[in-house]
């Protein structure tokens, strides 16, 4: 039978077109005119070309905070990754304990970001936290309020926290969908258990770590909420991220001209990220639908 | 729409990107592409190509800006052969 070409079905996506407008689209012509301008409040605009832009990409302070993002992301990510990991191959497989560890794993999810941050602020603490006072007593120096190193660490931990468990739980749902041959053949081969986790595991995992390592890295890269609300950007600048820093520039200083440009230039790099991951991840797809 | 600060310099990139968008949609319909491999090693049709050169170009007017201080339309040429590469060899 003859197949026919119906372009109409284009039309039920009409209304997902109007929302992305109104979501997205039209803010995001706002800001590229924003970008262009000066503003002293009253909706009143001033041209000034590409002064924002001239300023802000010849200035350290975006460089640095740009820095310190992607030191911030590729931490993480070589934390979690192999950590969920190493969670999903350790977890019950079957039964009772299979499903009280799945809730567990959850728990983390669930909790707002802002709470997160507020849980980790008092957990800190040297006075009043069970860490901070903990490690005081050890006689142990830590104040993430006055160290910087200390700050990162704090913020790093409170990250692994709180998003390990998705690393894990995607990971465990791709060693679910492992068919059982693989590893009963492993057996006959007398494969040792690093064969049967590199040779099978891994590769049978790689398309829901891609899309962990996506996941985590999109959203470590937009951080925002926890550090804020547990450093607030500091001490000095030391946890000052790129979205920390937006704000700052944004609502803080109501620089509405640089922000906006601040504000493009980080969603370019957001977008051409993206972009790459989408392409090895279709490429995976493609190279999997092959085999 | 007087929020939205309007310029006739952005109007014009907006109005460009649209027209190009557009363009290109109905000449799909009329010329559908097909894909290909090109030098990226990477599987991609006429959209993605125009993605390509067009976030290219985004990153090659930020890097004029930020290097150079030499009239923009320099950065305007170097977006042109880009694009050109592009749809020629990716």
């Amino acid at each position: 039978m003859e197949k026919t070409v119906n372009q109409r079905a284009w039309l039920l996506v009409l209304p997902v077109l109007v929302l992305v407008a109104f979501s997205s689209i039209i803010p995001m012509m706002t800001v590229v005119n924003y970008s262009f301008q000066d503003s002293f409040g009253e909706n009143i605009f001033f041209w000034v070309g590409l002064e924002w832009y001239q300023e802000l990409l010849r200035s350290e302070r975006l460089w640095d905070a740009l820095g310190r993002q992607l030191l911030f992301s590729f931490i993480i990510l070589m934390i979690e990754i192999p950590l969920g990991i190493l969670v999903a191959l350790s977890m019950p497989k079957k039964g009772i304990s299979a499903s009280i560890c799945l809730v567990l794993m959850s728990l983390p999810l669930l909790i707002p970001y802002n709470v997160v941050g507020t849980i980790w602020q008092v957990f800190g603490r040297a006075d009043i936290g069970l860490l901070g006072r903990t490690l005081s007593d050890l006689g142990i120096s830590y104040n993430y309020s006055q160290n910087a190193f200390d700050a990162w660490v704090t913020v790093i931990i409170m990250d692994v926290w709180h998003w390990t468990s998705l690393v894990a739980l995607l990971a465990y749902a791709g060693l679910r969908s492992i068919p059982k041959p693989y590893y009963q053949a492993a057996m006959i081969d007398q494969a040792s258990r690093w064969n049967v986790f590199r040779y099978i595991e891994l590769p049978k995992m790689r398309g829901v770590l891609m899309i962990a390592i996506l996941l985590r890295f999109m959203d470590s890269f937009m951080i925002y909420t926890e550090p804020f609300v547990l450093t607030g950007g500091g001490p000095g600048n030391a946890t000052t991220f790129l979205s920390i820093d937006l704000v700052k520039m944004a609502l803080g200083q109501f620089d509405l001209g640089p922000a906006a440009a601040f504000s493009l230039m980080y969603f370019l790099v957001i977008l051409l990220i993206s972009y790459v991951f989408y392409t090895v991840m279709i490429t995976i797809d493609k190279d999997e639908a092959k085999q | 729409m007087e929020w939205m600060a309007w310029t006739l310099p952005t109007a014009i990139f907006f109005l460009s990107i649209g027209t190009l968008l557009i363009g290109m949609g109905l000449l799909h319909l009329k010329y559908p592409s097909t894909p290909r491999v090109g030098v990226l090693g990477i599987e991609t049709m006429r959209g993605d190509r125009l993605f390509i050169s067009l976030l290219g170009s985004a990153f090659i007017n930020l890097a004029w800006i930020g290097l150079l201080d030499a009239p923009q339309y320099g950065a305007l040429i170097i977006c042109g052969l880009f694009a050109i590469f592009v749809f020629r060899w990716v």
